[in-house]
């Protein structure tokens, strides 16, 4: 895969690193000659200067045959039309975009960029999803939030533990998509029994999230967690 | 009319004072204080625009500018990115009528304006300028110093 990073800050740097240890080919463009000249012992011809918006830099990196590009400049406005260049006129199949303020999310969706990273609104969900869930931990969102990724690890008192995947009343949208089974992955099938102390990783939409956990783990217990009633009443006024 | 202008520099705060003059309503965003103080050590009594200190890409600074209201909106920071993503949220989100942009790089201004946003690429204009002047040409309209640069370009698109 031919990947194109906007932006040599932190997210970039480390993105681009991993993806060419992972045998992609990949360009980084860098805005400021004096930080790309620092990183050119490490990156030396996968690191380009220019600005990322400019026609030309975006036809010398070879954008039209790029499979994706990724934004990460500190700036949204600049991370937005990046992607939207590459989409409207490199036809870019994918383009990411790095969303420095959480309010800008819709702006990019709003504006056909739909796959979008907010570290903000990863870091608030999942702050929120534990007070809420109790025992399932938020893992991640992908498809701008619309998609949610939890672990769930079971007690002897869930309703759950000792029951056939089968058995358990799932809500319609979602899935088990492994369980975690001392050192082991198992992949679960409707004849696999649930043991107390697996964890369960499920994905599911936002809204089937909480009905996931009650079938997983059982109603959440009034105040057994002091930050679970205090975020209630803070959601609630 | 109701105009909402992003970017309080030379070309906003005077645009600003010329609309207000003539009677129509204008709010003016900028991000920085200084930029209102300065215009109105420029303009005086003339500079009489309704203010708003915020990030012009911020859908509730805009809303606190009136672009619920708005007849248009006009997009002259120094930033082209901003120009252009505000000019997009004015008329995609907010459905103003008209709706204007400076953009420096002719290639972005050319490519967002096939988008429907009315983009103005000072830098093919006053570059025509100068040409026409310094070879005692006479002057051109705008559109015709847009169009020759469009002609001349290759613009955005895809390797082949």
């Amino acid at each position: 895969m031919y990947v194109i990073v906007v932006g040599a800050g932190k997210v970039g740097y480390h993105l681009a690193k991993q993806l060419m240890a992972e045998g992609h080919e990949v360009t980084l463009i860098e805005r400021d000659a004096a930080h790309a000249a620092r990183l050119k012992a490490e990156f030396g011809e996968a690191i380009v200067v220019g600005d990322g918006c400019e026609a030309r830099v975006m036809q010398d990196v070879g954008m039209g045959r790029a499979d994706c590009v990724v934004a990460v400049t500190g700036h949204d406005e600049d991370n937005l039309v990046v992607c939207q260049i590459a989409k409207r006129h490199f036809l870019v199949p994918r383009q990411v975009a790095r969303v420095n303020n959480p309010k800008n999310e819709s702006v990019f969706h709003l504006l056909g960029i739909a796959e979008t990273v907010s570290g903000t609104s990863i870091i608030y969900s999942l702050i929120d999803q534990e007070v809420e869930t109790g025992e399932a931990l938020f893992l991640g969102a992908i498809k701008g939030g619309d998609i949610v990724i939890v672990a769930a690890e079971l007690t002897a008192e869930s309703p759950a533990a000792g029951q056939a995947v089968k058995n358990v009343h799932l809500p319609g949208e979602c899935v088990l998509a492994a369980i975690i089974r001392e050192d082991h992955i198992v992949l679960p099938s409707g004849t696999t029994t649930l043991h107390a102390g697996d964890t369960v990783i499920g994905v599911a939409t936002p809204q089937d999230q909480a009905a996931l956990r009650t079938a997983l783990l059982g109603p959440v217990h009034s105040p057994a967690r002091g930050g679970r009633g205090s975020a209630s009443v803070k959601r609630q006024a | 009319m109701r105009v909402v202008i992003l970017g309080c520099g030379r070309v906003g705060s005077t645009l600003a004072a010329m609309l207000t003059r003539a009677g129509h309503h204008v709010c003016i965003i900028d991000r920085d204080q200084s930029s209102f103080d300065k215009a109105i050590q420029r303009l005086g009594s003339d500079f009489t625009s309704e203010t708003v200190l915020g990030i012009g890409i911020d859908e509730d600074t805009l809303r606190q500018a009136g672009i619920e209201e708005a007849d248009a909106f006009i997009g002259v920071t120094s930033g082209d990115n901003t120009n252009i993503v505000a000019a997009q949220i004015a008329r995609h989100r907010f459905h103003v009528p008209k709706v204007l942009a400076r953009v420096y790089d002719p290639i972005r201004a050319e490519a967002y304006r096939e988008t429907g946003i009315d983009t103005v690429c000072t830098t093919v204009i006053t570059t025509g300028i100068f040409q026409d002047l310094l070879l005692d040409r006479p002057l051109r309209d705008c559109q015709a110093y847009m169009t020759a640069l469009r002609e001349g370009s290759e613009g955005f698109g895809r390797a082949t």
